[in-house]
């Protein structure tokens, strides 16, 4: 008995925060504070009265539902859809067996999509769809049960994902005639290959730039410091425009068609901000150790490899992700040149006669799509972030 | 190794192992490997040029445009010249970009104050307005506000008035300005007067101050009797230095007064907002990154609220606050290269235009790139002076 | 006593009129000095006077612009060959650590062997595995750097240098960064290399140690020797002022 006392820990008095005293420390705690309160209230009654009239009474839904397929994928053929699928299939293994393996964001991440997967099922959409919908949670939930507690399977799944970019592509594109033409390629799906093209391949150039950067030789350093700086120095918009008129120009003989030259024009642009972030993580890697990798013996290559590149690219982790998002909003700009992504579906449903005057409804639709994307990436490098700041070692 | 005299004695290096001849030597080929790539880029483009039975040169430049452009700060006409129709371009740009700079500065340091609120709803309500906007591409916005708002106001005859001098329709928005009378000449005068009293005031209580050894705003006398001067002249001129210039009904539209475009409102709007949700962002941080500690050692030296605010926490937030808030309106710079989706005609669209007429895509290219990197470099001087400057008296 | 007799006939390391700049500034003026096989000189002088500078110029971690420096018969030059013998054969620990945080302490050890000499990796770890026996924290192999104390890390960086095979090793200021109470766990360590006959250029401001494991005491100040004696000599009979003042103020701590 008295052992039990005496070991029992003495717990914080409890605060008596009831919801009235926290409605006075957080909102009416001075007077001008008050006052604020009840402005911004009468602002937000008004507000969502008015939009939510709207979007009730007024706005036009059955736009979206009616286009729904345009705004996924454009024109991708129905008949090859089920490429589409297969890639959805590919990447919801990976990240089932990753869920089991790390668990935590990517877990959280698997069920939301999970969550995604089963809505869109419950939704009035074709059988097939709905199929499709389903198996997808099915491979999820199958493959976080093997990948559970394997964690020798770690670099394995770490090949996958990297293995994972070219695989898709290959899928989405088929072979020859009978694949799907990179001109058909539309809506969202369009939007995300854009991005993820623009991440993945700037990635090593982004690199081998940042290092040139970083180099003691001068000619390197200029070449490479005259690259970024231009390139950060101009809108996207006129790379892509060059990337237009241009790579016909200057690659005369070589038919790239307009998605293609459009993934360059990113590529190129998306690298040169890409080694601005890797230079910050190479300048956050100390000199001593340099001094010390130089001190063991190891020539440049084996310094970069091995000592500065591990330790710059995790801290910048971060920042990539960041660039990510940037990109992924910044290829709407390729509507402007003609592609048809998200955004260009947007405005190509408009200007359909039978959905004349629904712009605010369609804008709408797309801007939520968008948001979500980004607001999930932000979210998740957050996560990072902190995951990065406890486990640094 | 085990032998005692030296292996070498310098200048006998071979040449593969002498690291300073390496050196040289990797240069020299990185360097001829770039040029190589440039000269056959260059070699290519000349014989695509020919195909296209193009020269590579500026003569165009002083060619007749023959195409208008709806608005600019200088007078144009399509007989102008290319170049002439370039630097309209140029204009516009400028003027956007410095007008969506105030705007957007504006707004975001009310939503970045906003967002460090001991007030959960204000709090709430300007992180919600930083998460909504920036997560949403700018062009979504700008054509957003273009065509689904700016577009769908009321037209000209049934134009919302706001006091009765301003009006809002579907063709723009239309404000008074002020319009200079001849009695400005005489205003000015008392301007001068005002400006030149300002400045010995200011000189000494600067010296006072100097003299008591204390610290003070040297301006305290100086600000005050500039603004007395300058009202007395106001009313003492004969007749008022401005008149007021109301847009009123003429015809099918306003005349008179300022008019901003549905083009231009709705890239300015979409500019302004999208930034202000970035530099929100930069200002909280950077209010916050001066620790608390900071705060709780001024407030034990004693000083107020407000002493604490602009002798402790904005000294250091400032210098933080002020390469990312540069690089902000850098980006917005470039982002009003946009104004192509609503086609206004700032210096990319006109290039634009006048690559379709010319076919000189080459040039042209040359040109706008050049312009945008002038004042991305100007600006980031700009910056690293000032960033030098400020971490100098810092000190 | 005995390190130079035997010396005189092998020096490992002859330094001659050794001149260094940064930028204008000159840091080391004219060294003119050699050390005998299994010496120990302890480099002692005020911050600033360009002892660490002398030690990092004798494995290139600083470019000398003067002089020549000899190391084992082989003259340290623009030559890349010259460059990569000498680092293998000289050791260096630093004053803060610069362990590599991405690594285990025991893959901090390997990696050089492994990269550097192409050793087997089961045969490197077995060798740093014997290594960290040495220094006395075997347990810690498979752990990070960061979640060992100072004193540890700086035993695995030794371990680390030693790992090479090196023959001279350099110590910069070993015991600077380290709380007090684990300086001597560390000085432990370099006193039984010290013994095992390793040629140590140690620059530390630990007099106890210097008087006790060195051969001889170097004095440097504004880039140049000032004085140079075996230990006894150096404490009990200072003959520049300047040292006269060190020594005072250094033994008042």
């Amino acid at each position: 008995m008295e052992d039990q006392e005496l070991t029992q820990e003495i717990k914080p008095p409890v605060s008596t925060k009831g919801p009235g005293r926290w409605l006075k420390e957080n909102l009416f705690n001075t007077w001008y504070n008050t006052l604020l309160t009840c402005l911004a209230l009468v602002f937000l009654f008004f507000a969502f009265k008015g939009f939510l009239t709207w979007a009730f009474t007024e706005a036009e839904w059955d736009v979206i539902p009616a286009n729904f397929r345009l705004f996924m994928v454009g024109s991708y053929p129905k008949e090859q859809i089920w490429r589409v699928w297969n890639a959805i299939y590919i990447l919801s293994v990976l990240m089932g067996l990753s869920a089991g393996l790390w668990g935590g964001l990517i877990f959280r991440f698997a069920v939301a999509l999970s969550g995604v997967w089963f809505i869109s099922a419950l939704l009035p959409v074709e059988l097939s769809t709905r199929g499709w919908c389903l198996g997808a949670i099915a491979m999820i939930a199958v493959s976080f049960f093997l990948g559970r507690g394997r964690t020798g399977l770690r670099p394995w799944i770490l090949g996958g994902w990297i293995l994972s970019f070219p695989v898709i592509m290959v899928v989405l594109r088929g072979f020859g005639e009978n694949g799907v033409l990179t001109s058909n390629w539309g809506g969202l799906l369009l939007t995300l290959i854009l991005a993820v093209v623009g991440i993945v391949v700037s990635f090593p150039l982004g690199v081998f730039l940042a290092l040139c950067r970083q180099s003691n030789l001068p000619a390197i350093r200029w070449v490479s410091t005259t690259y970024i700086e231009t390139v950060r120095g101009v809108p996207l918009i006129t790379i892509l425009f060059m990337g237009n008129v241009l790579i016909p120009i200057f690659m005369p003989g070589l038919d790239i068609n307009q998605v293609l030259r459009m993934m360059i024009g990113i590529t190129f642009f998306s690298a040169a901000y890409m080694a601005e972030n890797v230079r910050g993580g190479l300048q956050g890697v100390p000199s001593g150790q340099h001094e010390a990798a130089q001190a063991v013996g190891l020539n440049y290559a084996q310094t970069t490899l091995f000592i500065v590149l591990p330790q710059a690219l995790r801290s910048v982790i971060p920042a990539i992700v960041g660039q990510f998002i940037a990109l992924f909003k910044d290829t709407s700009l390729v509507s402007i040149i003609g592609l048809i992504d998200l955004l260009g579906v947007a405005k190509s449903v408009i200007a359909n006669p039978d959905w004349l005057g629904l712009q605010a409804e369609v804008y709408l639709f797309a801007a939520v799509i968008y948001f979500v994307f980004c607001y999930a990436m932000s979210y998740a490098s957050q996560d990072i972030e902190t995951d990065l700041g406890v486990g640094k070692h | 190794m085990e032998n005692n005299s030296p292996t070498t004695v310098s200048g006998k290096i071979p040449f593969w192992r002498d690291v300073r001849v390496l050196r040289v030597l990797f240069q020299g080929i990185f360097l001829l490997g770039v040029i190589l790539l440039l000269a056959i880029l260059y070699r290519n483009m000349l014989e695509g040029l020919r195909g296209l039975g193009l020269t590579l040169n500026f003569n165009f430049l002083q060619d007749e445009a023959g195409f208008d452009i709806s608005e600019g700060p200088i007078a144009y006409d399509p007989s102008d010249t290319y170049l002439k129709a370039f630097c309209v371009g140029i204009l516009n740009t400028l003027s956007i970009s410095i007008i969506g700079i105030v705007c957007a500065t504006l707004i975001g340091l009310l939503f970045g104050i906003a967002r460090l609120s001991s007030n959960w709803l204000i709090r709430t309500i300007a992180a919600a307005y930083v998460e909504c906007f920036r997560n949403i591409p700018l062009l979504l916005q700008i054509i957003f506000w273009y065509t689904a708002v700016v577009a769908q106001l009321p037209n000209v005859r049934e134009s919302i008035s706001l006091f009765g001098g301003a009006f809002i329709n579907n063709r723009g928005i239309y404000l008074p300005s002020p319009e200079p009378t001849s009695s400005l000449k005489i205003w000015l005068w008392f301007l001068g007067a005002g400006l030149l009293l300002a400045v010995i005031l200011y000189i000494v209580r600067w010296r006072q101050l100097q003299q008591l050894d204390r610290p003070g705003f040297p301006a305290k006398w100086a600000l005050p009797a500039f603004l007395i001067v300058a009202l007395c002249g106001w009313f003492l001129t004969p007749g008022r230095p401005f008149t007021l210039d109301l847009p009123a009904l003429q015809g099918f539209n306003y005349q008179g007064g300022m008019r901003f475009t549905p083009e231009f409102s709705s890239l300015l709007i979409g500019l302004s907002i999208y930034t202000s949700a970035f530099i929100a962002e930069v200002v909280r941080s950077g209010i916050q990154s001066v620790v608390k500690g900071q705060r709780e050692a001024a407030r034990s030296v004693g000083l107020k609220e407000g002493q604490t605010l602009r002798l402790v926490v904005l000294p250091q937030a400032i210098p933080i606050i002020v390469p990312p808030l540069t690089s902000q309106y850098l980006n917005l710079a470039k982002n009003s290269s946009l104004a192509t989706a609503v086609a206004f005609p700032d210096l990319f669209h006109v290039g634009d235009t006048m690559m379709n007429q010319t076919g000189q895509s080459i040039p042209v290219f040359a040109m706008i790139m050049v312009s945008y990197l002038v004042m991305s470099l100007t600006t980031s001087a700009a910056m690293n002076w000032y960033n030098r400057w400020i971490t100098r008296i810092g000190r | 006593m005995a390190a130079q007799e035997n010396a005189l006939n092998d020096p490992i390391i002859i330094c001659e009129d050794l001149h260094k700049w940064f930028d204008d500034f000159h840091v080391l003026k004219g060294i003119t000095t050699s050390f005998q096989k299994g010496e120990r000189a302890v480099i002692c002088g005020p911050s600033g006077s360009g002892k660490s500078t002398f030690i990092r110029t004798l494995n290139r971690l600083e470019e000398h612009q003067r002089g020549t420096i000899i190391i084992d018969g082989v003259e340290l030059t623009d030559d890349l060959r010259n460059i990569n013998l000498i680092r293998q054969e000289v050791g260096m620990v630093f004053q803060q650590f610069n362990l590599f945080p991405h690594l285990t302490n025991l893959e901090n050890i390997t990696l050089g062997p492994i990269r550097v000499r192409k050793m087997a990796k089961s045969e490197a770890e077995a060798v740093a595995l014997s290594l960290l026996e040495r220094v006395d924290i075997a347990d810690q192999a498979y752990k990070y750097p960061a979640e060992i104390s100072g004193g540890q890390q700086q035993r695995v960086a030794i371990a680390r240098a030693l790992a090479m095979e090196p023959k001279i090793m350099l110590f910069d200021e070993p015991t600077s960064a380290l709380d007090p109470e684990m300086i001597s766990e560390v000085l432990d360590v370099m006193r039984e290399l010290a013994h095992s006959g390793m040629t140590m250029l140690v620059v530390t401001h630990e007099m106890g140690f210097a008087r006790e494991v060195a051969d001889r005491i170097m004095f440097f100040d504004e880039g140049v020797v000032i004085e140079e004696a075996p230990p006894a000599d150096f404490f009990d009979n200072p003959q520049h002022e300047r040292t006269k003042l060190f020594i005072s103020q250094t033994l008042q701590h």
